[in-house]
C-alpha cells in the first residue's frame, strides 16, 4: 500500500467512497447477528408482532429459560462437543501419519497411492450409496459411526502431504543419524516443522464438526445422540407447526421466533469465543489450500 | 511433486524390467523390512478410503438394478438403464436438473464478482484498522452452520415477525411470505450466499493482489494514472490468472449446488424453482426409500460432475501452468 500523498484528490474521494461501501456490507454482514439477539431477548407478542428492528422490545429472558430448562438442549450440545473433538482427534490420527507417508519418496506406489486418494476429490458415489453403505455397515444411529465416516477427506490430506513435500531433506536426515525411525521423525521433526499446516487442518474439521447437520439428521435418530444443528433444526420445524405452541403464544412471553433466535445465540457463541483466535490460520490455510501438487 | 520422486526411487523402477521375479520379490521384501513403518502409516487412510468412499462406488451399480433391501445390492437383479429411462420421462428430474443449472448460473453471475469486488474494495482502504476490522466481520458468516443461516433467514423474512416484511410495512407494501413465493427463492437463496460467502471468498483474490508488484503502481503515480484508472489497469490485469482459475473451478462445480441450505429453506410450494438434483436425491432416495432411482439420479449428476471437473482441470492447467491438484 501507498502513503497517502500519494494520492490526489479525486483519489482521496475515491478512497472514502469506497470505505463507505465497504463499512456498508461490514453492517449488512453484521445487522442479522444484531437482529436475532435483539429478537431473542424481546418479548413473544414484540417478536410475533415484528416490532423488534435493532434493540430489544419489551426485554426478557423467557426464551432463554425455555431453551436452557430444556435438557434436550444441553444433550445436544455435550453431543456436538463430543462430535467436535472426538471427530477432529480422529481425522488428525488419520491424516498426519497418512500424509507423511504419502510425502515420503521411498514409498512403493507412490503415484498410484495419491491418485487413489485424489480420485475421490473428481468422483463421489453419492448420497444414497453412501447412506446404504453405512447401513450396511450397522453405523447407522452410532455417534462412533459419525466420527468415524467423516474423519478423513482428500483435500486436507493432500494439503499436508503438500507442506510435509516442502519440508528440506536435511531435517529428516539429521534425526536418521541420530537412527530416528519413521515415527520419531514424524513426530520430532515433521510435526513441529508444520505446525501452522497442521493448525489450519484442526480447524477445517472442527468448524466442519462443529456446523455439521446433513447427515447426522440423516444417520442418526436417537433423540440422546444428536448434535446442536439437528436440535435446531427440529425446534424451527416443531415450534413453527405446533398448534399447542401458537395457541399459548398471546400470554407467552416467548414465540417460536425468540427461541428459534436464543437457541441460534446459544449456538453461535462458542463460535464467537474462538471466532478471533483462529483468524490468522484461516488466511493462511486457505492459501496453503489454493495451488495443489 | 516430480522433482521430489527421482532421487531416490527412479533407481529401483528402471531397473525391474530387467529383474526376474524371484529377484523382485527379494527386493521388495527387503524394501518392506526396512520401510514397513510407512505402510503402517499409510493402511489406516487406505482402508478408510476402501470402506467408506470406494465401496460405496461398488455399491452404485443399484443404479442399474431393480433394488431390494432383503436381497442386498449384489443380488438385486439387473435392469439395465430402465430407472434412467424413467428419470429422464420425469418431469420433476428433469425440473430439477434445470433448476441446479439455473441455480449455479446465476450464482455465477452474480456470486462470482462478489469476493473480487470486496477484494478490490479491501485493497483501496487506506485506514489499517478500519479494514481489519471490516474483514474480520464479513469472514464470520462462513463459519457460521446452515442450519443457523436458515434459522436467521426464516425469522428474517417471516411474514408477521419478519424485519423484512416490517421494513417493507414502513413503505405501505403489504406483507409478502416470502418462503412460499416460488420467483423470490432464488433471489434469497443467491443473496444469502453473498452474504455469507463473499467475504471469506475475497481471501484468495486478496492474496493475488498483495502479489502484484508495487514497481507497476509507482510507475503509475509517475504517469499521472487515477486510482480507478490503477484498479483497470495494474489490479485486475495482475490478478486476472486467479480470476479465471477460481472461475474455472466454479465451473467444475457446477453440479454442487448447496443443497444443505436448500433442504432447509425450501417447502413444496417453492419447489418449481428451489429443487436441485441432490433435493430431488434426499426426498426419492432418503425420505421415500427409492433407492435404485435415487441412486440412478446420483450417478448422473456424478458424472457430469466429473467431466467438468476434468475439463475445467485441463483447462486451468492451459492457462496457469500449474494443475489444480
Amino acid at each position: 500500500m501507498m502513503k497517502s500523498n500519494l494520492y490526489s484528490r479525486g483519489d482521496k474521494i475515491f478512497a472514502l467512497a469506497v470505505s463507505v461501501l465497504i463499512g456498508m456490507f461490514t453492517v449488512a454482514t453484521l445487522y442479522p447477528f444484531i437482529y436475532i439477539a435483539a429478537v431473542s431477548f424481546s418479548s413473544g407478542f414484540a417478536a410475533t408482532a415484528g416490532k423488534v428492528v435493532l434493540t430489544p422490545i419489551d426485554a426478557t429472558i423467557e426464551a432463554y429459560k425455555y431453551v436452557l430448562l430444556d435438557p434436550q438442549f444441553w444433550v445436544s450440545y455435550r453431543n456436538t462437543f463430543i462430535y467436535t473433538i472426538g471427530g477432529t482427534v480422529m481425522s488428525l490420527l488419520f491424516i498426519i501419519p497418512g500424509a507423511y507417508a504419502l510425502s515420503r519418496p521411498q514409498l512403493y506406489g507412490r503415484r498410484t497411492w495419491n491418485l487413489f486418494i485424489a480420485f475421490t476429490m473428481w468422483f463421489n458415489a453419492g448420497l444414497i450409496p453412501f447412506f446404504l453403505n453405512m447401513r450396511d455397515l450397522g453405523l447407522l444411529d452410532s455417534m462412533f459411526g459419525i466420527i468415524l465416516a467423516f474423519a478423513v477427506n482428500a483435500f486436507n490430506i493432500i494439503l499436508l502431504r503438500n507442506f510435509f513435500e516442502a519440508i528440506p531433506q536435511s531435517f529428516e536426515e539429521a534425526a536418521r543419524m541420530d537412527g530416528a525411525n519413521d515415527f520419531q521423525v514424524l513426530w520430532k521433526v515433521f510435526v513441529p516443522l508444520s505446525k501452522p499446516a497442521i493448525a489450519t487442518i484442526t480447524l477445517f474439521c472442527i468448524v466442519s464438526r462443529w456446523n455439521g447437520f446433513f447427515w447426522a439428521m440423516v444417520l442418526l435418530q436417537s433423540e440422546e445422540k444428536i448434535p446442536l444443528q439437528v436440535f435446531l433444526r427440529h425446534t424451527i420445524a416443531t415450534l413453527s407447526d405446533d398448534q399447542e405452541f401458537t395457541a399459548t403464544l398471546m400470554d407467552a412471553a416467548y414465540s417460536a421466533e425468540t427461541v428459534t433466535a436464543a437457541i441460534i445465540v446459544c449456538s453461535i457463541i462458542p463460535v464467537l469465543i474462538v471466532y478471533p483466535f483462529i483468524q490468522k490460520y484461516f488466511e493462511k490455510g486457505i492459501l496453503l489450500g489454493g495451488v495443489k501438487e | 511433486m516430480a522433482s521430489v520422486n527421482k532421487t531416490s526411487s527412479a533407481g529401483t523402477e528402471t531397473v525391474v524390467p530387467k529383474m526376474t521375479l524371484a529377484k523382485r520379490m527379494d527386493r521388495i521384501q527387503m524394501h518392506l523390512r526396512r520401510e514397513w513403518q510407512l505402510y503402517v502409516m499409510l493402511a489406516p487412510t487406505i482402508i478408510w478410503f476402501v470402506v467408506f468412499l470406494y465401496k460405496p462406488m461398488y455399491g452404485l451399480q443399484i443404479a442399474f438394478k431393480d433394488y431390494s433391501i432383503f436381497r442386498g445390492v449384489a443380488d438385486s437383479p439387473w435392469v439395465g438403464f430402465e430407472h434412467f429411462a424413467n428419470l429422464f420421462s420425469n418431469d420433476q428430474f428433469i425440473r430439477a436438473v434445470k433448476n441446479t443449472i439455473s441455480i449455479s448460473a446465476l450464482n455465477l453471475l452474480f456470486g462470482f464478482p462478489a469476493p473480487i469486488i470486496l477484494a478490490l474494495m479491501f485493497n483501496e482502504v487506506l485506514n489499517k484498522t478500519y479494514r481489519k476490522t471490516s474483514q474480520t466481520i464479513v469472514y464470520l458468516p462462513h463459519f457460521i452452520s446452515s442450519v443457523i443461516i436458515a434459522g436467521i433467514v426464516v425469522t428474517a423474512f417471516s411474514p408477521t415477525a419478519g424485519i423484512v416484511n416490517t421494513v417493507l410495512g414502513w413503505f405501505g407494501i403489504d406483507s409478502i411470505y416470502f418462503l412460499t413465493r416460488p420467483e423470490w427463492f432464488r433471489p434469497i437463496f443467491i443473496g444469502t450466499g453473498i452474504w455469507q460467502e463473499a467475504g471469506f471468498g475475497s481471501i484468495v483474490f486478496l492474496a493475488a493482489i498483495a502479489g502484484v508488484s508495487p514497481s507497476l503502481y509507482e510507475s503509475a503515480v509517475v504517469d499521472g494514472a487515477s486510482r480507478w484508472q490503477m484498479i483497470w489497469k495494474i489490479t485486475i490485469p495482475c490478478i486476472m490468472p486467479t480470476i479465471l482459475i477460481m472461475l474455472i473451478i466454479r465451473i467444475g462445480n457446477i453440479m454442487e449446488v448447496s443443497f444443505e441450505l436448500i433442504i432447509l429453506l425450501y417447502q413444496p410450494a417453492t419447489y418449481s424453482t428451489a429443487d436441485v438434483v441432490n433435493t430431488f436425491i434426499y426426498r426419492q432416495g432418503l425420505q421415500s426409500g427409492q433407492y435404485d432411482m435415487a441412486a440412478a439420479a446420483g450417478l448422473f449428476n456424478a458424472v457430469v460432475a466429473f467431466v467438468l471437473v476434468m475439463t475445467a482441470n485441463t483447462l486451468s492447467r492451459r492457462f496457469s501452468r500449474t494443475s489444480l491438484w
